[in-house]
C-alpha cells in the first residue's frame, strides 16, 4: 500500500495524530484485563497483514516526522548516539540487516544494490541515495549504526555479546521511555534493567537473558512493553526531563482525553551475524486516551488494567500521582461487559458502549 | 517460487530453520581429516557467520538419524560456499564415520544456522590461539575475519605429525609471521609459560582441542593471574556410545529404549518429542531437562551443570550424558 506520510511535530505544538489506519493497527499491548510482568516473547517472523508485526522493519505514516524529531534531538545532545571502539562491526551488521528488510520488505520506498562490497542505496521518503563500500566507514556521512538509524524509526541498543552476558556498547536512543543511552552505556543487562522494580524477585531477567542468549541467526523475537506519556512526546528522556516531567502538571479532567498517551514499544531482538552480537530495536508508537476509547474493548480494559495495577509499577511508570485522574476518565468508557481474550480490538464482535 | 536476486539473501521466513544443502566437494586433507564443502540447494546466498560459529550437521545413516554439531571453517564473509572439517573418529558411535564413507559430492544434507559459542571479544587488543588437531576449524574461519579488518593475532598449533597437520601449509604460506607449528613426534611442544607471560595488556586467549590441551592451558592462564574473561574455550563433547537404557518422558507419556550408539537426546527426538539445543555437545545448556525420578547411576559428561546439580540427580543434559540403572522418569 502506498503510505502517506504526516507532516507533524512531537514537541512544541505536538501536531502528531493518528489515521484511521494507524489506531486500527495500533499495539494495544493488553491481552487481558489486568497486567503483570512475563516475558512474552515471541518469534519476530511476519504477522497479520497490514499489522505492525508483518515487516521486520514497520514503516508507518510517522516515518518522516520521527526523523526530522531525531535529528533535533542529535543536534541539541550528540550523546543520544554513541558507539564503543568494538561495536563498528556491528553497526555494520545492523547497517546491513536494516537495508536488506527495508528494501526487500518496500521496494517501493527503498532500494539496495550491490555489487560485490560497492553498495547503493535509494531512501526515496526521505530524499537519500549514497554510493559506499560496505565495511569502509569512511565512505557514508556518519558511523554505519548511525547512518542507517538516522533513517529508521525506532530506538537501537546494539548489544555485545560475552561473559555469557549482554552488555550495552552502542546505540541510538532519541525516543526512549526515560532512561538515557549515555549513563547504560557499557553496563550489562542486569546493571541496565536494576531500576526495574519487582521483576528481579520474580527472577524474570534471569531468565529473559538466557532466552536472549540463545537467540539465532535468523530466527528474531518480539515483545511489547508499554508506559504511559503525556503529550505525544517521543523524547521523553532523562537528559530533558526539566522539560517533559512538568507537562504532565498540565493535565486537566477536560484535556485528559487528548493529552495522556498510552506509550508502546515493540521490542524485536536478532543476532548479528558478523559481530555475533544482538540488536534491540525499541520501536514506539503513541495513542491517545480519547484514540483508544474509539475501540470499546480496549476502551473497558484500560480501565481495568490501570485501576488494578500494583502501586510500584504505576509509580514506576510515572504516572501515580494523575492515576485518580485518569480513572475518571476512563470509568466514563467501562460499563463493566465483560471482553474477549487476546489484544486485538474485534471492532466486529465487541458490543459498543452500554451507557 | 521467482528466482532469487543475485544478490538475495535467504528467504524472509528463514528462522533458524534448517538449510537444505548439497555437498559440492569432498577433499581428504590426510589420513585422518576430510573437507567437505556444501553449497544451498534453494540458490539463495548462506547467511554470513562470525568466526568460531558453528552448524550442526544432520545425518540420515539407515533409521538412524544423527545431528552433529562441526565448526565452520570458511571465510565467514563467504556466502557461497559453507565448509567443515571432519576427523574421522573409529572409536566413536559412527557420525565422522558415516561423513566419511558414506556421503559422496552431490547428497543432500541438512544443515541448521550457523551458532556461535566461541565468538571473539571484539574488545581485544590482541587474539592469541592455541590450537591442538582439529581443534584448528574454529580458528580458520577466525583468522579469515581477523584479517578482513587486519585484526592482531598469533596462533600456536599443536598436530600429532607433519602428515597430520591439517592446513599447516595454507596457513604457514599465508601468515608465515603469525603462525607457529609443534609437532608432537618431533617432541616439540608450546612453551606456554613464556608464551602467556609475554603477552601485551588486553590480549584474549582462545584454546580449542583435546581435552587435556584445553585444561592445562586454562589452568596455565589462570595462575599466571588471567582474567576468566580473557580466556576462551570450547569442547564440543561428542556423544559416547554405552549401555543401553530405558527412559520414561512424563509429560509426553512416551517411553523408549536408548540405544548403544544413540544419545538420550537423539532417542527423545525419536519419538517427536523436540527439546530445543544449540550445541548438541554438552556445552550451551538448551537441551537441560529435569528428572522427575530415578534408580540407578548417572554418567553426566557436560560441561554445563554444576557439580552438586550432577550429584543430586534432578536434572540430566540428554546430548551427551547417559545413565545406568531401572527407571528414569524425565520432565519431557
Amino acid at each position: 500500500m502506498t503510505i502517506q506520510f504526516n507532516d507533524e511535530t512531537f514537541r512544541d505544538d505536538y501536531s502528531f495524530s493518528n489515521s484511521q489506519r494507524a489506531k486500527d493497527r495500533f499495539p494495544f499491548p493488553f491481552h487481558e484485563d489486568s497486567y503483570m510482568y512475563s516475558i512474552n516473547m515471541e518469534q519476530h517472523q511476519g504477522g497479520p497483514a497490514d499489522s505492525i508485526y508483518e515487516k521486520r522493519f514497520d514503516v508507518d505514516e510517522h516515518y518522516i516526522a520521527e526523523m526530522r524529531d531525531r535529528a533535533l534531538v542529535l543536534a541539541d545532545d550528540p550523546l543520544r548516539c554513541q558507539s564503543l571502539p568494538h561495536m563498528t562491526l556491528a553497526g555494520w551488521d545492523l547497517l546491513e540487516l536494516i537495508m536488506i528488510s527495508k528494501s526487500e520488505d518496500y521496494p517501493e520506498l527503498f532500494e539496495l544494490h550491490r555489487d560485490g562490497s560497492k553498495w547503493h542505496w535509494i531512501n526515496k521518503p526521505m530524499g537519500i541515495e549514497d554510493h559506499f563500500v560496505f565495511m569502509d566507514e569512511t565512505t557514508l556521512p556518519y558511523g554505519p549504526m548511525e547512518y542507517i538509524t538516522r533513517q529508521t524509526q525506532g530506538d537501537f541498543c546494539v548489544l555485545d555479546q560475552r561473559e555469557d552476558n549482554l552488555w550495552m556498547d552502542a546505540g541510538m536512543v532519541t525516543t526512549q521511555a526515560d532512561w538515557s543511552l549515555d549513563f547504560d552505556i557499557g553496563m550489562n543487562f542486569f546493571e541496565w534493567h536494576a531500576p526495574v522494580p519487582l521483576a528481579h524477585e520474580k527472577g524474570i531477567f534471569k531468565r529473559a537473558l538466557k532466552f536472549l542468549l540463545s537467540i539465532q541467526q535468523g530466527a528474531p523475537a518480539r515483545r511489547l512493553n508499554w508506559t504511559m506519556t503525556v503529550n505525544p512526546l517521543l523524547d521523553t528522556s532523562p537528559e530533558n526531563y526539566h522539560k517533559w516531567g512538568v507537562q504532565k502538571n498540565s493535565l486537566t479532567p477536560e484535556n485528559l482525553g487528548s493529552k495522556q498517551h498510552l506509550r508502546v514499544e515493540l521490542q524485536t531482538f536478532f543476532r548479528l551475524p558478523r559481530s555475533n552480537g544482538l540488536v534491540f530495536p525499541i520501536r514506539c508508537y503513541l495513542m491517545s486516551f480519547q484514540d483508544i476509547m474509539s475501540k470499546p474493548k480496549w476502551g473497558r480494559r484500560l480501565h481495568r488494567v490501570v485501576r488494578d495495577l500494583p502501586e510500584e509499577l504505576a509509580t514506576y511508570k510515572g504516572f501515580i500521582d494523575k492515576r485518580p485522574m485518569m480513572l475518571d476518565f476512563l470509568a466514563q468508557y467501562d460499563d463493566g461487559l465483560p471482553t474477549s481474550f487476546g489484544v486485538w480490538p474485534d471492532d466486529h464482535s465487541e458490543p459498543s458502549l452500554q451507557k | 517460487m521467482t528466482a532469487p536476486a543475485p544478490n538475495s539473501t535467504a528467504p524472509k521466513s528463514i528462522g533458524a530453520e534448517k538449510i537444505k544443502v548439497i555437498v559440492s566437494a569432498i577433499v581428504p586433507l590426510n589420513n585422518l581429516v576430510t573437507r567437505f564443502e556444501f553449497k544451498r540447494i534453494d540458490g539463495y546466498q548462506f547467511p554470513t557467520f562470525s568466526g568460531g560459529a558453528h552448524t550442526v550437521v544432520e545425518m540420515q545413516d539407515g533409521d538412524l538419524k544423527r545431528s552433529n554439531p562441526y565448526s565452520l571453517m570458511s571465510d565467514p564473509a563467504e556466502t557461497e560456499t559453507y565448509a567443515i572439517s571432519v576427523r574421522r573418529d573409529d572409536q566413536g558411535r559412527g557420525g565422522s564415520l558415516f561423513l566419511h564413507q558414506k556421503v559422496q559430492v552431490g547428497a543432500t544434507m541438512t544443515l541448521s544456522s550457523p551458532v556461535n559459542l566461541f565468538s571473539l571479544d571484539l574488545r581485544a587488543r590482541k587474539h592469541l590461539f592455541v590450537a591442538g588437531g582439529i581443534g584448528i576449524t574454529p580458528f580458520m574461519a577466525q583468522i579469515k575475519q581477523l584479517d578482513a579488518v587486519h585484526g592482531n593475532w598469533e596462533l600456536h598449533y599443536s598436530c600429532r605429525s607433519p602428515e597430520l597437520g591439517s592446513y599447516v601449509d595454507e596457513l604457514c604460506a599465508k601468515h608465515a609471521h603469525s603462525v607457529n607449528i609443534y609437532y608432537d613426534d618431533k617432541k616439540q611442544s608450546i612453551d606456554l609459560e613464556n608464551l602467556l607471560d609475554g603477552q601485551p595488556i588486553g590480549t584474549h586467549l582462545y584454546v580449542c582441542g583435546p581435552k587435556g590441551m584445553i585444561d592445562w592451558v586454562r589452568r596455565s592462564a589462570a595462575s599466571a593471574g588471567w582474567p576468566d574473561a580473557h580466556v576462551h574455550h570450547e569442547e564440543f563433547l561428542a556423544p559416547q556410545p554405552g549401555k543401553p537404557f530405558a527412559v520414561r518422558l512424563a509429560k509426553s507419556g512416551l517411553s523408549v529404549e536408548v540405544g548403544e550408539h544413540e544419545s538420550l537426546l537423539e532417542a527423545i527426538e525419536r519419538l517427536g518429542v523436540e527439546p530445543p539445543y544449540l550445541c548438541r555437545g554438552g556445552a550451551c545448556g538448551q537441551c537441560e531437562t529435569d528428572v522427575l525420578e530415578s534408580e540407578g547411576i548417572f554418567i553426566h559428561r557436560d560441561h554445563w551443570l554444576e557439580d552438586d546439580e550432577k550429584s543430586s540427580g534432578i536434572k540430566i543434559m540428554p546430548c551427551v550424558s547417559r545413565f545406568d540403572g531401572k527407571i528414569l522418569v524425565l520432565d519431557r
